[in-house]
Protein backbone atom coordinates (compact mmCIF):
# COMPACT_ATOMS: atom_id res chain seq x y z
CA UNK A 1 0.00 0.00 0.00
CA UNK A 2 1.24 3.43 -0.80
CA UNK A 3 1.64 6.13 1.76
CA UNK A 4 -1.23 8.15 0.40
CA UNK A 5 -3.77 5.32 0.62
CA UNK A 6 -4.91 6.23 4.11
CA UNK A 7 -4.92 9.95 3.41
CA UNK A 8 -8.11 9.69 1.38
CA UNK A 9 -11.75 9.80 2.44
CA UNK A 10 -12.02 6.03 2.01
CA UNK A 11 -8.73 5.48 3.84
CA UNK A 12 -10.04 7.44 6.84
CA UNK A 13 -13.28 5.56 6.68
CA UNK A 14 -11.50 2.22 6.78
CA UNK A 15 -9.28 3.24 9.70
CA UNK A 16 -12.34 4.47 11.57
CA UNK A 17 -14.08 1.16 10.95
CA UNK A 18 -11.07 -0.93 11.97
CA UNK A 19 -10.62 0.97 15.22
CA UNK A 20 -14.38 0.66 15.87
CA UNK A 21 -14.29 -3.09 15.22
CA UNK A 22 -11.33 -3.43 17.55
CA UNK A 23 -13.13 -1.52 20.29
CA UNK A 24 -16.18 -3.75 19.90
CA UNK A 25 -14.04 -6.86 20.44
CA UNK A 26 -12.54 -5.24 23.53
CA UNK A 27 -16.02 -4.36 24.78
CA UNK A 28 -17.15 -7.96 24.47
CA UNK A 29 -14.12 -9.18 26.38
CA UNK A 30 -14.74 -6.59 29.09
CA UNK A 31 -18.37 -7.64 29.40
CA UNK A 32 -17.47 -11.30 29.79
CA UNK A 33 -15.09 -10.53 32.66
CA UNK A 34 -17.54 -8.15 34.32
CA UNK A 35 -20.29 -10.78 34.09
CA UNK A 36 -18.15 -13.06 36.23
CA UNK A 37 -18.63 -10.60 39.09
CA UNK A 38 -22.32 -11.50 39.11
CA UNK A 39 -22.01 -15.27 38.84
CA UNK A 40 -18.79 -15.91 40.74
CA UNK A 41 -16.74 -13.32 42.67
CA UNK A 42 -13.86 -15.81 42.85
CA UNK A 43 -13.57 -16.22 39.09
CA UNK A 44 -13.94 -12.47 38.69
CA UNK A 45 -11.04 -11.95 41.07
CA UNK A 46 -8.90 -14.49 39.25
CA UNK A 47 -9.67 -13.07 35.81
CA UNK A 48 -9.03 -9.52 37.02
CA UNK A 49 -5.78 -10.51 38.63
CA UNK A 50 -4.68 -12.21 35.45
CA UNK A 51 -5.59 -9.23 33.26
CA UNK A 52 -4.04 -6.82 35.74
CA UNK A 53 -0.71 -8.56 36.13
CA UNK A 54 -0.07 -10.50 32.93
CA UNK A 55 2.77 -8.68 31.15
CA UNK A 56 1.34 -9.43 27.72
CA UNK A 57 -1.97 -7.84 28.66
CA UNK A 58 -0.38 -4.98 30.58
CA UNK A 59 2.40 -4.01 28.23
CA UNK A 60 1.05 -5.03 24.85
CA UNK A 61 -2.75 -5.18 24.83
CA UNK A 62 -3.28 -2.25 27.17
CA UNK A 63 -1.17 0.23 25.16
CA UNK A 64 -2.80 -1.02 21.95
CA UNK A 65 -6.23 -0.46 23.50
CA UNK A 66 -5.35 3.03 24.68
CA UNK A 67 -4.00 3.85 21.27
CA UNK A 68 -7.16 2.43 19.67
CA UNK A 69 -9.47 4.53 21.84
CA UNK A 70 -7.47 7.73 21.39
CA UNK A 71 -7.12 7.16 17.66
CA UNK A 72 -10.85 6.47 17.29
CA UNK A 73 -12.06 9.58 19.04
CA UNK A 74 -9.48 11.94 17.56
CA UNK A 75 -10.34 10.60 14.12
CA UNK A 76 -14.04 10.92 14.98
CA UNK A 77 -13.63 14.61 15.82
CA UNK A 78 -11.48 15.20 12.77
CA UNK A 79 -13.95 13.58 10.37
CA UNK A 80 -16.94 15.28 11.95
CA UNK A 81 -15.27 18.66 11.55
CA UNK A 82 -14.32 17.92 7.97
CA UNK A 83 -17.86 16.86 7.17
CA UNK A 84 -19.34 19.97 8.73
CA UNK A 85 -17.04 22.07 6.57
CA UNK A 86 -18.39 20.48 3.41
CA UNK A 87 -21.71 22.33 3.86
CA UNK A 88 -21.19 25.65 5.57
CA UNK A 89 -24.59 27.06 4.56
CA UNK A 90 -27.37 24.79 5.69
CA UNK A 91 -30.94 24.27 4.55
CA UNK A 92 -33.66 26.46 6.02
CA UNK A 93 -35.93 23.41 6.03
CA UNK A 94 -34.35 19.98 6.25
CA UNK A 95 -36.04 16.67 6.98
CA UNK A 96 -33.26 14.13 7.64
CA UNK A 97 -35.62 11.83 9.54
CA UNK A 98 -37.20 11.00 6.17
CA UNK A 99 -34.09 9.19 5.01
CA UNK A 100 -31.82 8.23 7.89
CA UNK A 101 -31.84 7.17 11.53
CA UNK A 102 -30.99 9.41 14.49
CA UNK A 103 -28.07 7.24 15.66
CA UNK A 104 -26.52 7.27 12.19
CA UNK A 105 -26.55 11.07 12.04
CA UNK A 106 -25.36 11.67 15.57
CA UNK A 107 -22.34 9.43 16.02
CA UNK A 108 -20.41 12.41 17.33
CA UNK A 109 -22.99 13.05 20.06
CA UNK A 110 -23.14 9.42 21.19
CA UNK A 111 -19.35 9.30 20.85
CA UNK A 112 -18.79 12.37 23.03
CA UNK A 113 -21.08 10.95 25.71
CA UNK A 114 -19.10 7.72 25.71
CA UNK A 115 -15.88 9.74 25.81
CA UNK A 116 -17.08 11.68 28.87
CA UNK A 117 -17.83 8.36 30.51
CA UNK A 118 -14.41 7.01 29.56
CA UNK A 119 -12.82 9.99 31.31
CA UNK A 120 -14.75 9.20 34.50
CA UNK A 121 -13.98 5.54 34.12
CA UNK A 122 -10.28 6.31 33.80
CA UNK A 123 -10.26 8.37 36.98
CA UNK A 124 -12.43 5.81 38.77
CA UNK A 125 -10.71 2.55 37.92
CA UNK A 126 -7.66 2.93 35.79
CA UNK A 127 -5.69 5.60 37.69
CA UNK A 128 -6.16 3.88 41.11
CA UNK A 129 -5.11 0.58 39.49
CA UNK A 130 -1.98 2.07 37.97
CA UNK A 131 -1.01 3.89 41.15
CA UNK A 132 -1.50 0.79 43.30
CA UNK A 133 0.45 -1.41 40.94
CA UNK A 134 3.15 0.74 39.47
CA UNK A 135 3.57 3.63 41.88
CA UNK A 136 2.95 1.93 45.22
CA UNK A 137 4.43 -1.22 43.65
CA UNK A 138 1.77 -3.55 45.05
CA UNK A 139 1.29 -6.25 42.44
CA UNK A 140 -0.25 -8.74 44.85
CA UNK A 141 -3.84 -7.76 44.16
CA UNK A 142 -4.59 -8.50 47.79
CA UNK A 143 -6.26 -6.51 50.54
CA UNK A 144 -5.01 -6.37 54.12
CA UNK A 145 -7.13 -9.39 55.03
CA UNK A 146 -5.41 -11.47 52.37
CA UNK A 147 -8.44 -11.56 50.04
CA UNK A 148 -8.31 -10.36 46.41
CA UNK A 149 -9.35 -6.70 46.22
CA UNK A 150 -10.94 -6.61 42.75
CA UNK A 151 -14.45 -7.80 43.49
CA UNK A 152 -14.57 -5.75 46.64
CA UNK A 153 -13.52 -2.58 44.79
CA UNK A 154 -16.01 -3.09 42.00
CA UNK A 155 -18.87 -3.80 44.37
CA UNK A 156 -18.02 -0.71 46.48
CA UNK A 157 -17.92 1.58 43.45
CA UNK A 158 -21.49 0.75 42.55
CA UNK A 159 -22.70 1.81 45.95
CA UNK A 160 -22.92 5.41 44.76
CA UNK A 161 -26.14 6.27 42.94
CA UNK A 162 -24.66 9.13 40.83
CA UNK A 163 -22.07 6.76 39.45
CA UNK A 164 -24.72 4.19 38.58
CA UNK A 165 -26.81 6.85 36.85
CA UNK A 166 -23.81 8.12 34.84
CA UNK A 167 -23.06 4.52 33.95
CA UNK A 168 -26.59 3.87 32.69
CA UNK A 169 -26.70 7.06 30.60
CA UNK A 170 -23.31 6.35 29.03
CA UNK A 171 -24.26 2.83 28.06
CA UNK A 172 -27.56 3.91 26.55
CA UNK A 173 -25.54 6.23 24.30
CA UNK A 174 -23.04 3.47 23.58
CA UNK A 175 -25.99 1.37 22.51
CA UNK A 176 -27.06 4.12 20.09
CA UNK A 177 -23.46 4.41 18.86
CA UNK A 178 -23.30 0.71 18.09
CA UNK A 179 -26.80 0.51 16.66
CA UNK A 180 -25.35 2.36 13.69
CA UNK A 181 -21.63 1.65 14.16
CA UNK A 182 -21.71 -2.14 14.04
CA UNK A 183 -23.22 -2.55 10.58
CA UNK A 184 -21.58 0.65 9.36
CA UNK A 185 -18.09 -0.70 9.98
CA UNK A 186 -18.76 -3.72 7.77
CA UNK A 187 -19.96 -1.39 5.02
CA UNK A 188 -16.84 0.76 5.44
CA UNK A 189 -14.42 -2.11 4.99
CA UNK A 190 -16.37 -3.33 1.98
CA UNK A 191 -17.58 -6.62 3.45
CA UNK A 192 -21.26 -5.73 3.39
CA UNK A 193 -23.26 -6.61 0.27
CA UNK A 194 -26.94 -6.40 -0.59
CA UNK A 195 -27.25 -10.03 0.46
CA UNK A 196 -25.46 -9.68 3.81
CA UNK A 197 -26.33 -6.11 4.83
CA UNK A 198 -29.56 -7.05 6.57
CA UNK A 199 -27.74 -9.78 8.55
CA UNK A 200 -25.09 -7.31 9.71
CA UNK A 201 -27.91 -5.02 10.68
CA UNK A 202 -29.64 -7.71 12.73
CA UNK A 203 -26.48 -8.95 14.43
CA UNK A 204 -25.50 -5.34 15.06
CA UNK A 205 -28.83 -4.58 16.67
CA UNK A 206 -28.49 -7.58 18.98
CA UNK A 207 -24.89 -6.63 19.82
CA UNK A 208 -25.84 -2.99 20.42
CA UNK A 209 -28.56 -4.03 22.85
CA UNK A 210 -27.04 -7.05 24.60
CA UNK A 211 -23.56 -5.64 25.28
CA UNK A 212 -24.40 -2.18 26.69
CA UNK A 213 -27.42 -3.48 28.61
CA UNK A 214 -25.24 -6.27 29.94
CA UNK A 215 -22.98 -3.63 31.52
CA UNK A 216 -26.04 -1.80 32.85
CA UNK A 217 -27.44 -4.99 34.37
CA UNK A 218 -24.15 -5.68 36.14
CA UNK A 219 -24.03 -2.14 37.54
CA UNK A 220 -27.62 -2.40 38.73
CA UNK A 221 -26.94 -5.80 40.26
CA UNK A 222 -24.14 -4.42 42.41
CA UNK A 223 -26.14 -1.35 43.32
CA UNK A 224 -29.27 -3.25 44.27
CA UNK A 225 -27.51 -5.97 46.24
CA UNK A 226 -26.17 -3.39 48.68
CA UNK A 227 -29.25 -1.19 49.10
CA UNK B 1 -55.29 24.25 -4.78
CA UNK B 2 -53.71 27.32 -3.24
CA UNK B 3 -50.17 27.16 -1.96
CA UNK B 4 -47.54 29.30 -0.30
CA UNK B 5 -44.09 28.90 -1.80
CA UNK B 6 -40.96 29.79 0.13
CA UNK B 7 -38.27 30.01 -2.51
CA UNK B 8 -34.56 30.69 -2.14
CA UNK B 9 -33.65 33.74 -4.20
CA UNK B 10 -30.06 34.68 -4.83
CA UNK B 11 -28.99 36.97 -7.66
CA UNK B 12 -25.52 35.54 -8.06
CA UNK B 13 -22.91 33.44 -6.35
CA UNK B 14 -21.68 36.40 -4.38
CA UNK B 15 -25.13 37.69 -3.41
CA UNK B 16 -26.30 36.90 0.12
CA UNK B 17 -29.67 35.49 -0.89
CA UNK B 18 -32.86 34.98 1.13
CA UNK B 19 -36.05 32.95 1.28
CA UNK B 20 -38.90 34.80 -0.43
CA UNK B 21 -42.59 34.04 -0.06
CA UNK B 22 -44.83 33.70 -3.13
CA UNK B 23 -48.49 32.75 -2.92
CA UNK B 24 -49.81 30.78 -5.88
CA UNK B 25 -53.44 29.89 -6.57
CA UNK B 26 -55.42 27.49 -8.75
CA UNK B 27 -52.66 24.89 -8.95
CA UNK B 28 -53.94 21.71 -10.58
CA UNK B 29 -52.97 18.45 -8.92
CA UNK B 30 -52.16 17.05 -12.35
CA UNK B 31 -49.40 19.59 -12.89
CA UNK B 32 -45.83 18.52 -12.48
CA UNK B 33 -43.82 20.43 -9.90
CA UNK B 34 -41.85 22.21 -12.60
CA UNK B 35 -45.03 23.18 -14.47
CA UNK B 36 -46.22 24.76 -11.26
CA UNK B 37 -42.96 26.76 -11.16
CA UNK B 38 -43.44 27.69 -14.84
CA UNK B 39 -46.83 29.14 -13.95
CA UNK B 40 -45.33 31.04 -11.05
CA UNK B 41 -42.62 32.43 -13.33
CA UNK B 42 -45.19 33.65 -15.85
CA UNK B 43 -46.98 35.46 -13.07
CA UNK B 44 -43.72 36.96 -11.84
CA UNK B 45 -42.80 38.15 -15.33
CA UNK B 46 -46.17 39.87 -15.64
CA UNK B 47 -45.48 41.67 -12.41
CA UNK B 48 -42.01 42.60 -13.71
CA UNK B 49 -40.30 40.47 -11.08
CA UNK B 50 -37.23 38.44 -12.03
CA UNK B 51 -38.42 34.85 -12.63
CA UNK B 52 -37.06 32.07 -10.45
CA UNK B 53 -34.08 30.35 -12.07
CA UNK B 54 -34.13 26.55 -11.82
CA UNK B 55 -32.44 23.74 -13.75
CA UNK B 56 -34.35 21.36 -16.03
CA UNK B 57 -34.06 19.76 -19.41
CA UNK B 58 -35.70 16.46 -20.37
CA UNK B 59 -38.55 16.68 -17.86
CA UNK B 60 -38.89 12.91 -17.97
CA UNK B 61 -36.40 11.79 -15.36
CA UNK B 62 -33.51 10.83 -17.59
CA UNK B 63 -31.14 13.75 -17.97
CA UNK B 64 -30.30 14.53 -14.34
CA UNK B 65 -30.60 18.28 -14.86
CA UNK B 66 -33.44 19.08 -12.49
CA UNK B 67 -32.67 19.37 -8.80
CA UNK B 68 -34.39 21.28 -5.92
CA UNK B 69 -34.62 20.56 -2.22
CA UNK B 70 -38.35 20.49 -1.61
CA UNK B 71 -39.72 20.51 1.94
CA UNK B 72 -36.46 19.19 3.32
CA UNK B 73 -35.86 16.42 0.77
CA UNK B 74 -33.96 16.25 -2.51
CA UNK B 75 -36.44 15.88 -5.40
CA UNK B 76 -39.28 16.32 -2.90
CA UNK B 77 -41.31 13.91 -0.79
CA UNK B 78 -41.92 11.22 -3.41
CA UNK B 79 -39.60 8.21 -3.82
CA UNK B 80 -37.71 7.10 -6.91
CA UNK B 81 -38.65 10.19 -8.91
CA UNK B 82 -36.84 13.31 -9.99
CA UNK B 83 -38.31 16.75 -9.38
CA UNK B 84 -39.55 16.87 -12.97
CA UNK B 85 -41.52 13.68 -12.32
CA UNK B 86 -42.99 14.94 -9.05
CA UNK B 87 -46.65 15.85 -9.26
CA UNK B 88 -48.63 18.42 -7.36
CA UNK B 89 -51.00 15.69 -6.14
CA UNK B 90 -48.31 14.95 -3.56
CA UNK B 91 -49.29 18.25 -1.89
CA UNK B 92 -52.57 19.53 -0.55
CA UNK B 93 -54.47 22.78 -0.54
CA UNK B 94 -53.03 25.33 1.87
CA UNK B 95 -49.57 23.73 2.05
CA UNK B 96 -46.44 25.79 2.46
CA UNK B 97 -43.65 24.43 0.28
CA UNK B 98 -40.00 25.24 0.90
CA UNK B 99 -37.92 25.20 -2.27
CA UNK B 100 -34.17 25.46 -1.84
CA UNK B 101 -31.16 24.72 -4.01
CA UNK B 102 -29.08 21.56 -3.50
CA UNK B 103 -26.61 22.69 -0.86
CA UNK B 104 -22.99 21.59 -0.64
CA UNK B 105 -19.81 23.62 -0.80
CA UNK B 106 -18.79 21.50 -3.78
CA UNK B 107 -21.98 22.69 -5.58
CA UNK B 108 -21.73 26.49 -5.55
CA UNK B 109 -24.91 28.43 -6.28
CA UNK B 110 -25.05 30.13 -9.67
CA UNK B 111 -28.42 31.81 -9.33
CA UNK B 112 -31.54 31.16 -7.23
CA UNK B 113 -32.06 27.39 -7.39
CA UNK B 114 -29.38 26.69 -9.99
CA UNK B 115 -26.16 25.17 -8.68
CA UNK B 116 -22.91 24.31 -10.39
CA UNK B 117 -22.57 20.52 -10.43
CA UNK B 118 -19.56 20.46 -12.72
CA UNK B 119 -17.55 18.83 -9.90
CA UNK B 120 -19.35 15.64 -11.01
CA UNK B 121 -18.13 16.14 -14.57
CA UNK B 122 -14.57 16.53 -13.36
CA UNK B 123 -14.85 13.33 -11.32
CA UNK B 124 -16.17 11.54 -14.43
CA UNK B 125 -13.31 12.90 -16.50
CA UNK B 126 -10.80 11.59 -13.99
CA UNK B 127 -11.71 7.97 -14.69
CA UNK B 128 -15.39 7.35 -15.45
CA UNK B 129 -14.79 5.95 -18.91
CA UNK B 130 -13.40 3.00 -20.83
CA UNK B 131 -10.51 3.76 -23.19
CA UNK B 132 -11.25 2.13 -26.54
CA UNK B 133 -9.19 2.64 -29.62
CA UNK B 134 -11.15 3.85 -32.56
CA UNK B 135 -9.02 2.13 -35.17
CA UNK B 136 -12.01 0.27 -36.48
CA UNK B 137 -10.81 -3.09 -35.12
CA UNK B 138 -12.63 -2.74 -31.83
CA UNK B 139 -14.14 -6.02 -30.76
CA UNK B 140 -17.92 -6.12 -30.77
CA UNK B 141 -19.08 -5.78 -27.17
CA UNK B 142 -21.73 -8.43 -27.68
CA UNK B 143 -19.12 -11.06 -28.45
CA UNK B 144 -17.75 -10.92 -24.89
CA UNK B 145 -19.72 -13.24 -22.60
CA UNK B 146 -20.84 -11.53 -19.37
CA UNK B 147 -22.72 -13.22 -16.50
CA UNK B 148 -26.31 -12.03 -16.42
CA UNK B 149 -26.08 -11.02 -12.74
CA UNK B 150 -23.05 -8.82 -13.37
CA UNK B 151 -24.66 -7.26 -16.41
CA UNK B 152 -27.79 -6.47 -14.39
CA UNK B 153 -25.89 -4.91 -11.48
CA UNK B 154 -23.72 -2.90 -13.87
CA UNK B 155 -26.84 -1.72 -15.67
CA UNK B 156 -28.51 -0.70 -12.42
CA UNK B 157 -25.41 1.30 -11.49
CA UNK B 158 -25.41 2.88 -14.93
CA UNK B 159 -28.90 4.29 -14.38
CA UNK B 160 -27.37 7.02 -12.20
CA UNK B 161 -28.22 10.29 -13.91
CA UNK B 162 -25.68 12.37 -11.99
CA UNK B 163 -28.30 14.64 -10.47
CA UNK B 164 -26.50 15.17 -7.16
CA UNK B 165 -29.46 14.38 -4.89
CA UNK B 166 -27.19 12.02 -2.97
CA UNK B 167 -24.82 14.86 -2.15
CA UNK B 168 -27.67 17.23 -1.33
CA UNK B 169 -29.29 14.74 1.08
CA UNK B 170 -26.13 13.58 2.78
CA UNK B 171 -25.38 15.33 6.05
CA UNK B 172 -21.71 15.22 5.02
CA UNK B 173 -22.28 16.25 1.38
CA UNK B 174 -20.58 13.03 0.41
CA UNK B 175 -20.51 12.04 -3.24
CA UNK B 176 -19.87 8.36 -2.53
CA UNK B 177 -23.12 7.08 -4.04
CA UNK B 178 -22.54 8.86 -7.34
CA UNK B 179 -18.86 7.95 -7.57
CA UNK B 180 -19.46 4.35 -6.55
CA UNK B 181 -22.19 3.98 -9.17
CA UNK B 182 -19.79 5.24 -11.83
CA UNK B 183 -17.02 2.94 -10.58
CA UNK B 184 -19.29 -0.12 -10.41
CA UNK B 185 -20.86 0.40 -13.78
CA UNK B 186 -17.48 -0.24 -15.40
CA UNK B 187 -15.66 -2.48 -12.97
CA UNK B 188 -18.28 -5.23 -13.20
CA UNK B 189 -17.76 -5.60 -16.93
CA UNK B 190 -14.71 -7.06 -18.69
CA UNK B 191 -14.27 -3.94 -20.80
CA UNK B 192 -13.98 -1.82 -17.69
CA UNK B 193 -11.81 -4.16 -15.66
CA UNK B 194 -8.66 -3.30 -17.60
CA UNK B 195 -8.55 0.17 -16.08
CA UNK B 196 -10.37 -0.66 -12.84
CA UNK B 197 -7.47 0.08 -10.49
CA UNK B 198 -6.51 3.48 -11.82
CA UNK B 199 -10.17 4.37 -12.19
CA UNK B 200 -11.14 3.87 -8.57
CA UNK B 201 -8.02 5.59 -7.25
CA UNK B 202 -8.27 8.56 -9.60
CA UNK B 203 -11.99 9.06 -9.09
CA UNK B 204 -11.74 8.88 -5.30
CA UNK B 205 -8.84 11.32 -5.29
CA UNK B 206 -10.76 13.69 -7.51
CA UNK B 207 -13.85 13.38 -5.33
CA UNK B 208 -11.80 14.36 -2.27
CA UNK B 209 -10.15 17.21 -4.11
CA UNK B 210 -13.54 18.68 -5.05
CA UNK B 211 -14.41 19.08 -1.37
CA UNK B 212 -17.14 16.50 -0.89
CA UNK B 213 -17.45 15.17 2.67
CA UNK B 214 -16.69 11.78 4.09
CA UNK B 215 -19.27 8.98 3.98
CA UNK B 216 -20.62 7.87 7.37
CA UNK B 217 -23.05 5.29 5.99
CA UNK B 218 -26.24 7.03 7.08
CA UNK B 219 -27.92 5.70 3.94
CA UNK B 220 -29.77 8.97 3.22
CA UNK B 221 -28.43 8.97 -0.35
CA UNK B 222 -29.95 5.61 -1.25
CA UNK B 223 -33.36 6.66 0.06
CA UNK B 224 -33.39 9.98 -1.79
CA UNK B 225 -31.78 8.79 -5.04
CA UNK B 226 -34.37 9.02 -7.82
CA UNK B 227 -32.82 5.97 -9.48
CA UNK B 228 -32.57 3.78 -6.41
CA UNK B 229 -28.79 3.42 -6.71
CA UNK B 230 -27.86 0.88 -4.04
CA UNK B 231 -25.48 1.25 -1.08
CA UNK B 232 -23.98 -1.97 -2.38
CA UNK B 233 -22.05 0.17 -4.83
CA UNK B 234 -20.37 2.07 -1.99
CA UNK B 235 -19.30 -1.13 -0.32
CA UNK B 236 -18.00 -2.42 -3.65
CA UNK B 237 -16.04 0.77 -4.22
CA UNK B 238 -14.49 0.54 -0.73
CA UNK B 239 -13.51 -3.03 -1.51
CA UNK B 240 -12.05 -2.08 -4.87
CA UNK B 241 -10.23 0.87 -3.40
CA UNK B 242 -8.56 -1.38 -0.84
CA UNK B 243 -7.54 -4.02 -3.37
CA UNK B 244 -6.40 -1.43 -5.92
CA UNK B 245 -4.10 0.04 -3.29
CA UNK B 246 -2.75 -3.33 -2.17
CA UNK B 247 -1.99 -4.47 -5.69
CA UNK B 248 -0.67 -1.11 -6.85
C1 LIG C 1 -15.93 1.64 23.34
C2 LIG C 1 -16.24 2.69 22.69
C3 LIG C 1 -16.55 2.79 21.22
C4 LIG C 1 -16.89 1.83 20.31
C5 LIG C 1 -17.02 0.33 20.53
C6 LIG C 1 -17.08 2.50 19.04
C7 LIG C 1 -17.42 1.88 17.86
C8 LIG C 1 -17.62 2.51 16.66
C9 LIG C 1 -17.92 1.86 15.42
C10 LIG C 1 -18.05 0.36 15.22
C11 LIG C 1 -18.05 2.83 14.47
C12 LIG C 1 -18.40 2.63 13.02
C13 LIG C 1 -17.23 2.83 12.10
C14 LIG C 1 -17.68 2.97 10.67
O1 LIG C 1 -18.67 3.63 10.38
O2 LIG C 1 -17.03 2.39 9.80
C15 LIG C 1 -17.85 4.09 15.12
C16 LIG C 1 -17.93 5.32 14.47
C17 LIG C 1 -17.74 6.53 15.09
N1 LIG C 1 -17.33 6.74 16.39
FE1 LIG C 1 -17.08 5.30 17.79
N2 LIG C 1 -16.87 3.84 19.20
C18 LIG C 1 -16.53 4.06 20.52
C19 LIG C 1 -16.21 5.26 21.10
C20 LIG C 1 -16.23 6.49 20.46
C21 LIG C 1 -15.84 7.73 21.07
C22 LIG C 1 -15.32 7.90 22.49
C23 LIG C 1 -16.01 8.70 20.15
C24 LIG C 1 -15.72 10.15 20.44
C25 LIG C 1 -15.90 11.15 19.69
C26 LIG C 1 -16.52 8.07 18.93
C27 LIG C 1 -16.85 8.72 17.75
C28 LIG C 1 -17.24 8.10 16.59
C29 LIG C 1 -17.64 8.80 15.39
C30 LIG C 1 -17.72 10.31 15.18
C31 LIG C 1 -17.96 7.81 14.44
C32 LIG C 1 -18.44 8.02 13.01
C33 LIG C 1 -17.26 8.06 12.11
C34 LIG C 1 -17.56 7.91 10.66
O3 LIG C 1 -18.42 7.11 10.27
O4 LIG C 1 -16.91 8.60 9.88
N3 LIG C 1 -16.63 6.72 19.15
N4 LIG C 1 -17.57 3.88 16.45
S1 LIG D 1 -26.51 8.20 -7.30
FE1 LIG D 1 -28.69 8.76 -7.50
S2 LIG D 1 -28.87 10.69 -6.39
FE2 LIG D 1 -26.69 10.39 -6.78
S3 LIG D 1 -26.27 11.43 -8.70
FE3 LIG D 1 -26.75 9.31 -9.25
S4 LIG D 1 -28.96 9.32 -9.64
FE4 LIG D 1 -28.53 11.23 -8.56
S1 LIG E 1 -35.33 17.47 -16.14
FE1 LIG E 1 -34.24 15.71 -16.84
S2 LIG E 1 -34.28 14.46 -15.09
FE2 LIG E 1 -35.55 16.08 -14.47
Amino acid sequence: MSKSTFYTSIGYKILMALSGLFLMVFLLQHLVINSLSVVSPESFNEASHFMGTNPLVQFLLQPVLIFGVVFHFIMGFFLDLRNRKSRTFNYAYNKPSANSSWPSRNMIISGITVLAFLAIHFIDFWIPEISTKYIAGDMSGLMNDGEFRYYHELHEKFNALPRVIAYVIAFVFLSLHLLHGFQSSFQSVGVSTNKTRSSFYKIGTIFAIVVPFGFITIALFHFLTQH
Amino acid sequence: MNLTLKIWRQKSNTDKGSLETYPISDVSEDMSFLEMLDVLNEELIEKAIDPVAFDHDCREGICGMCSLYINGEAHGPDRRVTTCQLHMRKFKDGDTIFIEPFRANAFPIIKDLVVDRSAFDRIQQSGGFVSVNTSGNTQDANSIPIPKDDADIAFDAATCIGCGACVASCKNSSAMLFVSAKVSQFSLLPQGQVEAKERVINMVNKMDEEGFGNCTNTGACEVECPKGISLDNISRMNREFISANIKK
